[in-house]
């Protein structure tokens, strides 16, 4: 093998990676404050198809970018209002959220079947990006930067300020939180609102990054990879930097497969396609394996907010 | 009284209704700057309610409240605390995966700098004598150390007025004298203390003035140093206080319910295992078994009534049989029966109704079942007979069991155990959150199943309710059991160093199996 195919390949695993990896930042956030939104793979394909339609439009993917988040925020106040407002269950909520994203998308998407969008051009002057090791640092989306300096953002958020600091509060132990003075309420509207934007920002990746035109589902279940992976990373950051990778690199393994045949056929293509979900429930269960009190959930995860009146 | 300086904090007519009741009615009363001020009264006298009106959690529907001479209106917590009310509930708002720097941070309204913050906490704890490291996890503390956040926290605010809801609840004799002395130097910096409590002796030992609550009333302000407890208790209810009667003379039969070393191991990670636990109640005795909260007190009666199986039959036998291999039902079949600590959704299904929860432990003793049918006459009858035999205040055997209030839901439980006649009955906690009359009813019942040549084990956090209650008593600290000691022969400070265990803060004290204590520098 040599460096350009090894430099190509990670650069593929980068990419594939880089959805999951924003998807479940935010789902992060989300849980850290207490509420599980399972509606994460919904708001991608929402976030998919108006990246992909405000791009094909105005032929401008940074308004499709914007646009995708917006949908994505949009679409998660729709959720929010169910369950905080109004203290529906949550994974019921998520589960129709993600049923609404699948059919909401399938109808708009209809329209664009088959048509192309030129995606990103770099952000870097191309000289950079002709030698194969510049290339693996400046040869990139900008979906992917932006992705990495998320990982970096949250953790410090999440870790060093005061806001963060409230927020992993009124995820640990809602009522306390209440009590000393903090909008639980409030505060788990502000990490779902970010959590779907970022769930926007995962689903545009598809077209935007990864295939430039339509497909109906296109997210192909990566928002539930994203959702096992945060509880794989037991909510730290950097764990789900190095878990998005190991996704990425499995699913890499599955395109390879497919397209060079020889190499990978002593296993049956479709074993290779499933490789993924393997690889999710076998995580889910080697966590849960471990004792509850190690895996670094939230105290209040999933549970609705109900005050003493 | 110097009448020239304006009272710290004046509440006139002060009224808050719900739904259904008047939680408090027309209460007026003064605390003078520097003075500790007591708030007494039962559960459910309104207590609670004032002080969050005072807080800001909860608004007056008529009164007023006067700050420093000034009316003043509370709407929120954030104001209070500007106005310099500081507040340590009862159950601490801690953040258990938290640090205790992280847990003062987000108490604080100003921000500060981690250093800044750290210096200031360092400062308040070498004033006031409060041992505590900013970086433990709180999770890993006592709930001693855990009241110390929530004061270090308020004075951090440097509060003209702290209010402390039940702050001793959960403390061991020593802790408490350790509180006692950081509230009276704290008075004496010229802060004023509402205390809230029903523990008669500690108003005593304390405070300077008690104001005496009963059904969102104010029955009494009065100085507690002058009045006894018994006068002081029989203003808090409403009437005179009724004696345990125990019968003369007491004999103990022959054992009849006996551990052997019982083990058994943690669910989870900060639960407490029971470390080889042996004890013995003869028929006819009340054994008590003291201990700070989580100190292996669920545990054990999980292990006694055969939720979590130990490894061996023969640790338990009751009658000379070894039960400890059985499960909950079949215990039961033999004569043991068990009450837990919680009431709604362990001891009793709250959206059953109380017909439903009696059939769900009486069925076999009481033959409510035959051929895989619910006799529902029998269990109906049965739970009228509960519901007459306690005085539970219930429409009848078909209400609910979650629409009951604590203390009669907790009058069913014990009776519906009780009327089974069992061999051995074990309680938890029996008569937490209860009133004083309730409480009384429940002790008596007790005790006349023990007259009966039943044995009792009651496990409970109130060590005033074990030493009335008991004719032996044994501490559980950290899983293990203490050897028995004789109520009326053990002394307070004894029982109180064996609760403190290794959870001493100077000192660790450690409980050896056999019952020695040893102190460790």
């Amino acid at each position: 093998m040599t460096t350009e195919m090894l430099i190509a390949i990670i650069i593929t695993v980068i990419g594939a990676s880089t959805p999951i990896l924003i998807a479940a930042l935010g789902e992060l956030v989300v849980e850290k404050s207490g509420v599980l939104n399972l509606g994460v793979e919904g708001m991608m394909l929402i976030g998919a198809v108006t990246g992909f339609a405000v791009t094909f439009t105005t032929g401008n993917p940074w308004l499709g970018i914007a646009c995708a988040a917006f949908a994505g925020m949009a679409s998660s106040m729709i959720f929010a209002f169910l369950t905080l407002s109004l203290s529906a269950n949550q994974v019921a909520t998520g589960l129709a959220l993600t049923i609404f994203g699948t059919g909401y998308s399938s109808l708009f998407g209809q329209a664009f079947t088959g048509r192309p969008i030129t995606p990103f051009r770099s952000i870097f002057p191309p000289e950079l990006a002709t030698d194969p090791v510049l290339r693996l640092i400046f040869g990139h989306s900008p979906l992917v930067y932006f992705s990495l300096i998320m990982v970096v953002a949250v953790w410090w958020f999440l870790t060093r300020s005061r806001a963060g600091l409230i927020l992993r509060a009124v995820g640990e132990n809602d009522l306390s939180a209440h009590s000393i003075g903090y909008s639980v309420i409030g505060v788990r509207y502000a990490a779902v609102a970010f959590g779907g934007a970022m769930a926007g920002i995962a689903g545009s990746c598809f077209p935007l990054l990864l295939t430039p035109q339509w497909a109906e589902r296109m997210t192909a279940g990566r928002g539930w990879i994203a959702l096992a992976l945060v509880v794989f990373a037991a909510w730290r950051p950097f764990r789900l930097l190095a878990g998005a990778y190991l996704f990425g690199l499995v699913m890499t393994l599955e395109l390879y497969a497919k397209a060079s045949g020889g190499a990978f056929s002593f296993l049956p293509a479709e074993l290779w396609a499933s490789l993924p979900y393997l690889a999710t429930i076998l995580v889910l269960v080697l966590i849960s394996l471990r004792r509850a009190g190690h895996s670094n959930a939230p105290a209040c995860l999933g549970k609705p907010f109900m005050p003493a009146s | 009284m110097k009448a020239d300086i304006a009272p710290r904090l004046q509440l006139r007519g002060i009224t808050k209704r719900f739904p259904g009741v008047l939680a408090n009615d027309d209460v007026s009363f003064a605390v003078r700057p520097g003075e500790i001020h007591a708030l007494l009264g039962e559960n459910g006298a309104g207590k609670s309610t004032l002080v969050k009106m005072i807080y800001g959690i909860m608004q007056p529907d008529a009164g007023e409240i006067s700050w420093n001479g000034h009316p003043v209106t509370i709407p929120n917590p954030k104001a209070a605390r500007k106005l310099g009310i500081g507040m340590v509930f009862q159950h601490f708002s801690l953040f258990e995966a938290m640090s205790v720097l992280e847990n003062i941070a987000l108490g604080m309204d100003e921000r500060l700098g981690p250093r800044e913050l750290s210096r200031r906490i360092a400062e308040v704890m070498e004033t006031y004598g409060l041992k505590l490291d900013p970086q433990r996890i709180v999770s890993t503390l006592s709930v001693g150390e855990r009241q110390r956040i929530e004061i270090v926290r308020a004075l951090l605010l440097e509060p003209q007025l702290l209010i402390m809801d039940e702050p001793t609840s959960v403390l061991t004799p020593q802790e408490v004298e350790g509180l006692f002395a950081t509230l009276r130097q704290l008075a004496k910096r010229g802060c004023s203390i509402l205390y809230i409590s029903h523990k008669l002796h500690e108003i005593k030992a304390l405070c300077d003035t008690a104001t005496i609550l009963r059904g969102g009333r104010l029955v009494d302000t009065c100085d507690p140093k002058a009045e006894t407890s018994r006068s002081m208790a029989e203003k808090m209810i409403g009437g005179s206080l009724k004696d345990i009667r125990k019968g003369e003379g007491r004999s103990f039969g022959a054992p009849r319910f006996v551990l052997r070393d019982l083990s058994t191991r943690s669910e989870d990670e900060f639960g407490v295992a029971i470390d080889r636990a042996s004890l013995t109640v003869r028929a006819g005795e009340i054994f008590g078994i003291a201990g700070v909260a989580g100190n292996g007190q669920n545990a054990l009666l999980d292990a006694l009534s055969g939720e979590v199986l130990g490894e061996r039959a023969d640790a338990i036998t009751l009658d000379g049989t070894a039960i400890g291999r059985l499960s909950p039902s079949e215990r039961r079949r033999k004569g043991l029966c068990a009450v837990p600590e919680e009431r709604n959704g362990h001891a009793a299904v709250g959206d059953f109704t109380l017909a439903d929860n009696a059939v769900l432990t009486a069925r076999d003793r009481l033959g409510m079942v035959g051929a895989g049918l619910v006799d529902r006459r029998k269990a109906r009858s049965y739970t009228d007979k509960v519901i007459g035999a306690f005085s539970v205040k219930a429409l009848g055997a078909h209400s609910l069991a979650g629409s009951l209030s604590g203390g009669n839901l907790q009058k069913f439980i014990m009776g519906r155990e009780i009327l089974q006649r069992p061999s051995v009955l074990v309680v938890s906690q029996p008569t937490w959150g209860v009133d004083a009359g309730a409480a009384a009813a429940i002790h008596q019942a007790i005790v006349d199943l023990a007259a009966e040549g039943s044995a009792v084990v009651v496990i409970s956090q109130d060590l005033d309710e074990l030493l009335s209650l008991c004719d032996t008593l044994a501490v559980i600290n950290e899983g293990r059991l203490s050897s028995p000691l004789k109520v009326g022969e053990a002394s307070i400070e004894e029982i109180g160093l064996l609760m403190g265990g290794v959870h001493g803060t100077e000192a660790e004290v450690h409980i050896n199996p056999g019952g020695g204590v040893a102190v460790e520098a």
